[in-house]
Formats: C-alpha cells, structure tokens, sequence
C-alpha cells in the first residue's frame, strides 16, 4: 500500500468534477475546510511525507561540493563555505508531490539559482541535476532562474534534515516534487533533453502539478 | 481524418477505467483486500501501484494511490487497504465499498520498485505494516511463474492480529524464508522479544550483502529509514536497496 496512512489531521479540497464521471455510489468525501487551492487531483496535508527510491545519503558538509557544469565541460563549484557566503533569500512556497499530498507556505532558507548561475556562459536550454547516491532529475534551464529555484538548506528555522534532502536540495516548487532534487550535488547544462531517475521510469519530462502531468503522456 | 490512434501499452495505462469491486475479503482487524474487475486491464509488474479516482454524487472528487497485491491475473486485480481512522478514503474502501460498486482507477504506475521474474539474483523483502503489499505481489508472482530465485521475507508489525496473509505466508513455498518480527506483543512463547527492527534480524543467513541480493523496503517512513540504513551499515550496496515509503498523510 502506498502513502495511505492518514493522521486525521488533513483537510482536503478534491477537484469538482462534472459530465461522465464514474460516482462510487456512498462516497461523500470531507471537501471544503481548506482556503488553499489544490491542483488536480491533489489533497492538503499538514505533515511532511518522506519519499525516495533509496537509503537517505549521509553526506558530510565539510565534504560537499555543489558543480555547474555547461555542455562545453566548464566547471563551476561551490563548497559548503562559499554557498553559505552567498545571499540568501526565505521563500514561503507551497509543495505538490506526485503521490497526491501537497503542503501549503512551506518556508525555506537558500540561494536563488539565479544567484548561482548568473555568470555561467551556456547555450543550454535543458538542465539535468544530479544527487549524492544518484538520484537525477531533468527540466527546462529557464525553469531554474527568474526566481523560481534555490538550493535550499534550511526548513522551518532548522538545518534541513537528512530525510528531506539535508543538507541541501534544489527546491522548484511549481513542479512536483520530485524535481526539487534533495542531496543535490551537481546541475549539468544540456543542449537536449535527458530523462533523469524518474522521468526514465514513466514520469512525465515536466511535471506541472496544475496540468496534472503525473506520467509520460499526462 | 485518417490520424491513426496509438493503441500501445503508454495510453492503456493513462486512461482512467471504470473498475467493478467483484470480491472483498477480511485480512485482519483493519484490512480489506479488495478484488476488482477492470475491463481493458493492461497487466501490470510486481510493486507497481495504481491511482484510484473516487467521485461522490455531488461531483466532488479525489484521488490516493495504492500498491497492487495480486499477481497479473487477467483483467482482475487485488488491492488491500488498511482503514485508518479519520481517513477521507481507507475506510470508505475499507469498510462501506460494496461487491458491485464503481470507482475509476488507472495504472499500473511505476517502474523502479519493482521485480521481474527475469532477475535472478536473491532477494530481501524488508516489510514494515501494511507495506508488505507490494511486496506480497512480488512474492505471488515469484510462485506463479514457479521461480527458484531465493526470497527472504523480513516483516515487521506491531502484533499477531495485524499480519496480512497469514494463511497464504504460512503455506509451504519452496525457497521462501519468512521472518516474522513483533515490535509490541508477540504469540506466545515466541523466541525473539517484542521490539523494533534490528541489524540481527536483518542478518541470519538467507541473504548476506555477500550474495548480492536486491533489497525492496516498504512501510512507514521510520521503518524505511531505519531499515535502509542497517541495510547499508550492514554492506548491502545502497543502489540495490530500494525503498517505497508511505508517509502520515493520504487517507
């Protein structure tokens, strides 16, 4: 069973839906007591769900390194020092995760992407971001910049913690989740498209929660 | 307009099908497993899961994911659901979805966490609750392709009255070790005392990191966490250790 435990504690706002559709005769739901506007298909919640395809990576700060690295090879790297000498910015965003839960003004401590690859010479339009223990991720480059996408290291006032990406993941929130990379570690700039760890495994290439591209062909 | 349709196996999968509830079944205090006939049902692999649509008379609607727990078996499919209390979903389809009833499902959704008959290296199947679901399904196939590749079941509930498939896995199946694991009452006179999970009961022979096996973990976050994490400290490479993990929200 998958992601089916509840608390009690949610409040859902399903999508209302009207023509042919199938009704589960008994069915009523709880709709209503949230203000917050779900995409398609998504319910609120106000935990903060764990999932990843593998053991949680331990990766050490004193050993982190964060690379840009552009179709033509160059290199470009922070380490744990200078990403903290960087400003920084505290986006209130909201989180929409494939498996259906979304979680409304998360807040966050991290360096806009546009603060990181302000100087970097590309031709690149696609981005695909790779983790500590392997996991990737693709999408379009103009989706990291222009205020859409930081390297976030803090969570709720906390060091963000291992489970959740610690020490540092890309957060993209207006795509689901599973593109906000945790345990990041590199973004290579590509001239063409190439599926990351999910997108090879059926995901869809964008995953734009308010078009409900969950999969391949959504 | 002469644009032919593409009937492959991508669009099966999307579309939402009108799914008929043919059978249910009690597997403990708090799970049902649930037997469906979807028409146009595609097939699916052990460990993939499915999105179930539910819409109410006055159009409202919405959507869970679950694992499937049955073996391909033509166009029918086994869910089962554990009622948690205050679900919006799990205890409608727990306890009020009738034989007969309708809802919309679509799938089968995923392609990493899981097995192939065509694998041939031994494998850990690491339960924690009701996340031995997809992991039954992986066992069911193993026996209906009549596989030798070893499995070794470690499974983890809180007591006896929550085991899922306690006749099925108590069954003879060759090549099959089972290890049950009780973290808060356990039968009586049983050895091990009640306790959460440990190195040790992931370590007695059946499948040293030595042997390469493929680790598939599933229950709850904590339990996943924890597993996965003495699974590596114990040697297993982490990229054979796969994890599905469900989190305290869903319903």
């Amino acid at each position: 069973m998958r992601h089916v435990v509840n608390n009690g504690k949610e409040c859902t706002f399903g999508e209302r839906r009207h023509g042919m559709a199938i009704v589960s005769r008994g069915f009523r739901g709880r709709p209503g007591d949230t203000h917050h506007k779900l995409p398609p298909g998504q319910y609120e919640t106000t935990d903060f769900p764990v999932l990843s395809a593998g053991p949680t990576p331990r990766v050490d700060r004193d050993g982190w390194e964060l690379t840009v690295r552009t179709e033509t090879g160059a290199r470009h790297s922070w380490n744990w020092a200078q990403l903290m000498a960087l400003p920084s910015q505290t986006p209130t965003v909201d989180l929409h995760c494939v498996t259906k839960w979304s979680k409304f003004a998360t807040e966050w401590q991290g360096v806009s992407l546009d603060v990181l690859l302000e100087d970097v010479e590309t031709a690149a339009e696609f981005a695909l971001v790779h983790s500590y223990g392997g996991y990737t991720t693709n999408l379009p480059l103009e989706d990291l910049l222009d205020g859409q996408a930081w390297i976030a290291y803090r969570h709720d006032g906390e060091d963000l913690a291992p489970e959740h990406g610690g020490p540092a993941r890309l957060l993209v929130p207006h795509l689901y989740l599973w593109k906000s990379a945790k345990w990041v570690r590199g973004i290579q700039l590509l001239l063409e498209d190439e599926p990351g760890f999910w997108e090879s495994a059926g995901y869809h290439d964008y995953g734009d929660p308010w078009r409900e591209q969950r999969y391949q062909g959504d | 307009m002469a644009r032919a349709a593409v009937p492959g196996r991508l669009g099966d999968r999307l579309r939402w099908k009108t799914a008929r509830l043919a059978d249910r079944r009690p597997e403990s205090p708090a799970a049902h497993t649930l037997v469906f006939d979807v028409p146009g049902w595609p097939g699916h692999l052990a460990g993939q899961h499915i999105d179930v649509r539910l819409t109410a008379e006055d159009g409202y609607s919405t959507q869970r994911s679950y694992s499937l727990a049955s073996a391909p078996d033509g166009e029918r499919i086994e869910l089962t659901v554990q009622r948690v209390t205050d679900g919006e979903v799990s205890p409608y389809l727990a306890d009020e979805l009738a034989v007969g009833d309708l809802l919309e499902l679509r799938g089968p959704v995923g392609g990493w966490f899981v097995w192939r008959p065509e694998q041939k290296e031994p494998v850990l199947l690491v339960a924690g609750g009701s996340g031995l679901v997809p992991l039954m399904a992986m066992i069911r196939v193993r026996r209906a392709v009549g596989s030798r590749t070893p499995f070794r079941l470690v499974y983890s509930v809180r007591a006896p009255e929550d085991r899922l498939y306690v006749t099925e896995l108590s069954r003879d199946d060759p090549g099959l070790d089972r290890t049950f694991l009780y973290t808060r009452s356990t039968p009586p006179q049983w050895p091990r005392p009640a306790g959460r999970l440990t190195a040790a009961d992931l370590t007695p022979a059946g499948s040293p990191p030595d042997l390469e096996p493929t680790c598939y973990v599933c229950g709850p976050t904590g339990f996943v966490e924890t597993a996965a994490d003495l699974l590596v400290a114990l040697g297993h490479a982490p990229d054979r250790i796969r994890t599905e993990r469900f989190g305290p929200s869903g319903g």
